[in-house]
């Protein structure tokens, strides 16, 4: 069944290149490379075999393609790093030596051999049974051809942060349909939540909302706020997604922004707590989340609106809407269903939960606030106007900064939240300027890299503001000597000065740290991507595809792939739209081609394989008695070929003969 | 045979997505673990046929490792889960013909636990070690001498008796 291409004498006796590299030292340092290449040339069926210190540069492409011409040569293996990084190299040099690319084979001795082990002659005889391996099984490779999936023009950004706003507009900018969609019931994110950027003390709304409002006029962008994606299918280029509308209560076409309803609203005072303002201010069962929210469209919420709640009301608002008629309390969930070639996921993050260190006393001493707290406080247009105003309605005189809560602790946080220390930079610096305070920061070190950002600290030194260094043990209302009375007490071990100190402060600011969104794994699972160990959503390949996925056409970007500043999420929401517009603009992408297919005179026709297939790309023909798999449909990951009881289903580039070879293979060495 | 050295051989199936990723990450984390294993990458352990590792174990591993993605977080759905029914219902199969538990694996491996891609091989390679060589391939080839020493013995036996049916 195997020969219907090939010639009979090649089945007889193929002309193998085999090449070893070396890496530098990364493979030549554990693995004796001479040795594995003495090794096989001796194997029956290899025509060539060379060890070469850098197999993946241009000459050693160059090698592979020239010796397939001079030599012969009809099947190459290369044994260097992981075929998860190389085979498309040596697959395109192979092609170039004027074979099939799928004539290749790679051994993997780097990644799962030499950079693993300790042993230098365990390591040697490893890397040659698995050469072994490769050389049984490459002999039985067929020619294959790349499948060609067109790719659909629109494009998928999720969430509304700055990482998505920038990633949506740069697209949209270059023409791309897009549709944005985010959960909250405007767009902006964190960053609208900011008051000051480090280290340049922009103004985050200047800089941010004349960007969101570009968002909500860009004709090339649909955007969909308080709207989630619920469903998510197909495959690279042709992806199926069904999004969520929540109900606003409003109905977006006559809902002109006028906000006449929010005072119209049968609550006189603001009696709800703001998320917007981190709990700290009021707000109506009716609201806009801030001034400057994009779309301008107000929002009931069903769970504080008398109306919603009871249906007793007197609607007032209704009647402060007038004849705009924009209130509508029958309003249900409806849903979308669109289609997208490629998507960006711009989840984002949140921030530690500082009540799970109690010693810290948030929750429980009232003037402990978070570092997002504050940034609504300090903020011209937060709860207080502006005003640093502490719950008990003072004004502080001294503040302690804690770094690190939650980040680089075994508790709870391994990693470094990366912008801590500079936004409790920054946040020194506001609420010094705003109230003139002593400032005390504690931290563990001051890591502060980044364009002009040391200089910023150097700033912050000149203005005055208390460096302690030591990891605070807790804050503490409980004084021990008469002065200490009435204050919050930081007790610290100061690490430069070696002693414990107690420091008397009237309010305490906890620099939380940034961790994956609650629903990150649900996520993860909708768009099949990984994640990481600490939750942060995985990379391709942490250095050369920073913001490409496992998943062919979806795309990272922003803290949801892990702690990043705005000028970094900026930076890879920009990378992420440029890749997608590669695929975009290229139009199609060439798939693999492991596809499985039916060998029809050995069907038996038992259709174990039919509910296998999560795809549903295998269907029974009831006239015929035979499966039949749909390649279009078939995403080529071989369960079915696994199930088939008679062995009647061939997966291509992993063939049952194929596979068996590569165990007779890697068994083979004594 | 030099058997003073004998260490394990473990033939391991990674899926491409999960497990394969992690060894991957062991490597670039450069943690260390034993060298008895020689992984063949499939592109989802739904692939791996139950006669690989049959096969694996006739032609001399002294154990099989099949790693695989996290239930519910298999690229392609629900392979793995395919894969755990075929594993429980071998691995019966195989204590029936006297292959021991620890000689046969499943473990669900995401693309992150490259340090568990370490704790796994090491303690299996620990494990193997204590319960010796399989040799499965060598038996066989004991049996075949066995049976073809009996069918000669046979054979002899019963010629005469032909022969002397056809003398009567």
């Amino acid at each position: 069944m195997e020969n219907k291409t090939n010639g009979n004498q090649k089945k007889e006796q193929p002309r193998i290149g085999f090449y070893v590299c070396h890496c530098g030292h990364n493979i030549a340092s554990m693995v004796d490379c001479v040795e594995v290449a003495k090794y096989v040339e001796k194997l029956p069926g290899v025509a060539l075999s060379r060890d070469y210190k850098y197999m993946c540069s241009d000459p050693g492409q160059e090698l592979i393609a020239q010796d397939i011409k001079e030599h012969k040569l009809d099947r190459i293996v290369v044994a260097s790093c992981s075929p998860l990084l190389h085979e498309h190299t040596f697959r395109n040099a192979t092609e170039k030596g004027g074979l099939n690319p799928f004539y290749f084979h790679m051994v993997n001795i780097r990644e799962h051999n030499s950079w693993v082990h300790t042993d230098r002659k365990e390591a040697t005889e490893k890397a040659k049974s698995l050469a072994h391996a490769a050389i049984h099984r490459v002999r039985h490779h067929k020619p294959l051809e790349t499948k060609r999936v067109s790719i659909d023009q629109n494009v998928l950004v999720v969430g509304g942060g700055i990482a998505g706003i920038h990633a949506a507009m740069t697209l949209a900018n270059a023409g791309k349909k897009v549709y944005l969609v985010e959960r909250e019931p405007t767009i902006g994110g964190h960053m609208a939540k900011f008051d000051k950027t480090f280290p340049t003390l922009d103004c985050a709304a200047c800089i941010l909302t004349p960007k969101m409002s570009e968002v909500g006029a860009h004709p090339n962008i649909t955007l969909m706020t308080y709207s989630e994606v619920v469903k998510f299918d197909g495959y690279v280029g042709n992806y199926n997604v069904t999004i969520k509308h929540k109900p606003r209560y409003i109905i977006d076409d006559l809902c002109i922004g006028c906000q006449d309803c929010i005072p119209g609203c049968v609550y006189k005072e603001p009696k709800f707590l703001d998320d917007f303002n981190e709990g700290l201010g009021k707000r109506k069962p009716i609201y806009i989340p801030f001034p400057q929210a994009t779309p301008q469209l107000v929002v009931i919420d069903p769970d504080t609106c008398l109306q919603l709640k009871t249906g007793k009301c007197k609607q007032t608002c209704v009647e402060a809407c007038g004849d705009k008629k924009a209130i509508d309390f029958t309003q249900k969930e409806t849903f979308t269903e669109i289609k997208v070639g490629t998507v960006i996921v711009a989840t984002g993050f949140q921030t530690f939960d500082a009540a799970k260190i109690p010693q810290y006393g948030y929750g429980i001493h009232k003037n402990v606030y978070t570092s997002l707290e504050i940034e609504r406080l300090v903020n011209a247009s937060g709860p207080t106007g502006g005003h640093v105003v502490m719950r008990d309605g003072r004004t502080p005189r001294s503040i302690g900064i804690i770094h690190c809560v939650g980040s680089r602790d075994e508790r709870h946080n391994r990693w470094c939240s990366r912008v801590c220390c500079m936004y409790s930079l920054k946040l020194a610096h506001l609420l010094k300027e705003h109230t003139g305070a002593e400032i005390y920061n504690f931290y563990i070190d001051m890591r502060t890299g980044g364009k002009n950002y040391d200089e910023f600290y150097g700033k912050l030194l000149d203005e005055g503001v208390q460096f302690i260094r030591g990891r605070v043990g807790e804050v503490t209302d409980w004084a021990f000597t008469p002065e200490e009375e009435g204050y919050l007490i930081i007790r610290v071990e100061d690490t430069l000065a070696g002693y414990v100190r107690r420091i008397p402060v009237d309010m305490v600011v906890l620099s939380v740290g940034l961790q994956p969104q609650d629903d990150a794994q649900a996520v993860r699972r909708l768009f099949n991507m990984s994640c990481g160990g600490e939750g942060f959503f995985l990379e391709r390949h942490p250095k050369l595809a920073p913001v490409n996925t496992f998943t062919d056409g979806i795309y990272l970007a922003g803290c949801c792939q892990g702690p990043k500043d705005i000028p970094d999420s900026v930076a890879q929401a920009g990378a992420a739209a440029a890749e997608a517009m590669v695929l975009i603009d290229k139009g199609y992408i060439e798939q693999e081609p492991n596809t499985a297919y039916i060998l029809d005179e050995e069907c038996s026709g038992c259709k174990s394989c039919v509910p296998l297939c999560p795809y549903t790309a295998i269907t029974y023909d009831d006239a015929r008695k035979k499966a039949i798999i749909n390649e279009a449909l078939c995403k080529g990951c071989g369960t079915c070929v696994g199930a088939c009881p008679s062995g009647s289903i061939v997966q291509n580039l992993f063939e049952d003969e194929e596979v068996f070879s590569e165990i007779e293979g890697v068994l083979a060495y004594e | 045979m030099s058997e003073q050295k004998w260490t394990p051989r473990i033939v391991a199936f990674f899926c491409n997505w999960c497990t394969y990723t992690a060894a991957d990450l062991a490597g670039v984390s450069r943690m260390k673990y034993a060298a008895n294993i020689r992984v063949i990458r499939l592109m989802c352990s739904g692939r791996v046929d139950p006669q690989f590792i049959l096969d694996a174990f006739a032609k001399g591993a002294d154990a099989v490792l099949i790693g695989g993605c996290h239930p519910n977080d298999c690229h392609y759905v629900e392979g793995n889960y395919k894969m755990l029914r075929r594993f429980r219902l071998l691995k019966r199969m195989l204590s029936d013909m006297g292959i021991e538990e620890d000689r046969f694996r499943l473990e669900w491996i995401s693309a992150a636990e490259g340090e568990k891609v370490k704790t796994v091989v090491n303690d299996m390679v620990a494990k193997v070690t204590a319960l010796g060589p399989l040799r499965l391939h060598k038996k066989f080839e004991e049996w075949d001498k066995e049976m073809s020493e009996l069918e000669h013995h046979i054979q002899t036996q019963s010629a005469p008796a032909e022969k002397e049916v056809a003398h009567v």
